[in-house]
């Protein structure tokens, strides 16, 4: 009998591996993107186990929308990867200072 | 343990192991195929949890549209990744000690006991999760769904702006300003006298 715990875990398992890699890999942004990819689907894993036990349509609803940003996310994203190597010829994170924030 | 049982663990594996791939491996094209497998692993734990439009738009959203983005742009810069995992090494235990904390808390809240509704109500055999989604998608949810779409047509407009650009010195026609030309910008009459013959 699978209970809701077994799903709940499994997303908290895959989030932690997530920060993990941020942490792991942080001057590569493109590890950093899917990370932030991977943490989103660790998120609509507990909405669709929780749609599930609590029979509740909405969770999905809202596992829809997630979906939509991501990917508008994700190309955004990478667009502005694209155009940042362009013009500096590096991802390298601690190689943009420009801003000197 | 039941069969089911079994194959969410299995899947479950898989997709830790996947996970674990795209934070470890070295090179960014294996980090992507491992996001992959593990988009589609947690599809198949998805339809598990009958979410069967949602698997399926994970797969062809995420593994036929992003993912496929994701790999254009690897191959498409020139990455050296040495400097880029310079300090791997020696964040790693403290990511792990971080990582490991976080999971702990969680499990331990999971397991707590408040999280025990485990009621799922089985649904007939014709039941539609499309259909379900369908129907609340289009009455209750319609202008977050008319926004999701706006902002679909945002990132379409941003990504290409963004990545376009006028290259100097490439020859080119514009059409609009070839079809809005006039006779006489292109055209001079020059009224001239007729010249003599030389030698009269």
């Amino acid at each position: 009998m699978i209970t809701l715990s077994h799903f709940l875990i499994l997303g908290a398992l895959l989030f932690s591996i997530s920060i993990a890699g941020m942490f792991l890999n942080r001057k590569n942004i493109l590890i950093l993107l899917m990370c932030i990819e991977l943490m989103l689907l660790a998120v609509n894993i507990n909405f669709i186990a929780f749609s599930h036990y609590l029979n509740d349509i909405n969770g999905q609803i809202f596992v829809f929308f997630i979906l939509t940003v991501a990917a508008a996310e994700a190309a955004i994203g990478l667009a502005i990867l694209v155009v940042l190597f362009r013009n500096r010829r590096t991802i390298n994170v601690q190689d943009l200072d420009e801003m000197k924030g | 343990m039941t069969f089911e049982l079994i194959i969410f663990y299995i899947f479950s594996g898989i997709l830790v192991t996947g996970a674990l791939g795209v934070v470890l491996v070295r090179n960014p094209v294996y980090a992507a195929l491992f996001l992959i497998l593990s988009f589609f692993t947690s599809s198949a734990i998805w339809l598990m949890l009958e979410a069967e439009f949602l698997g399926i738009t994970l797969v062809l959203v995420y593994v036929g549209a992003v993912m496929v983005l994701f790999l254009f742009v690897i191959m498409m810069l020139d990455i050296n990744m040495d400097p880029l995992r310079e300090g791997f090494v020696k964040m790693m235990p403290f990511a792990a000690i971080v990582a490991i904390i976080f999971a702990g808390e969680i499990v331990l809240v999971m397991t707590s006991g408040s999280f025990d509704f485990n009621h799922a109500v089985a649904h007939a055999v014709d039941y539609s999760n499309t259909k379900e989604i369908g129907s609340k998608l289009y009455t209750e949810y319609v202008y977050p769904f008319e926004i999701a779409a706006v902002i679909l047509v945002v990132a379409i407009i941003a990504a290409i702006t963004l990545t376009l650009r006028r290259r100097e010195g490439v020859k080119h026609q514009v059409p609009a300003k070839q079809i809005r030309t006039k006779r006489n910008e292109r055209v001079r009459l020059v009224k001239m006298p007729a010249e003599k013959r030389v030698g009269e």
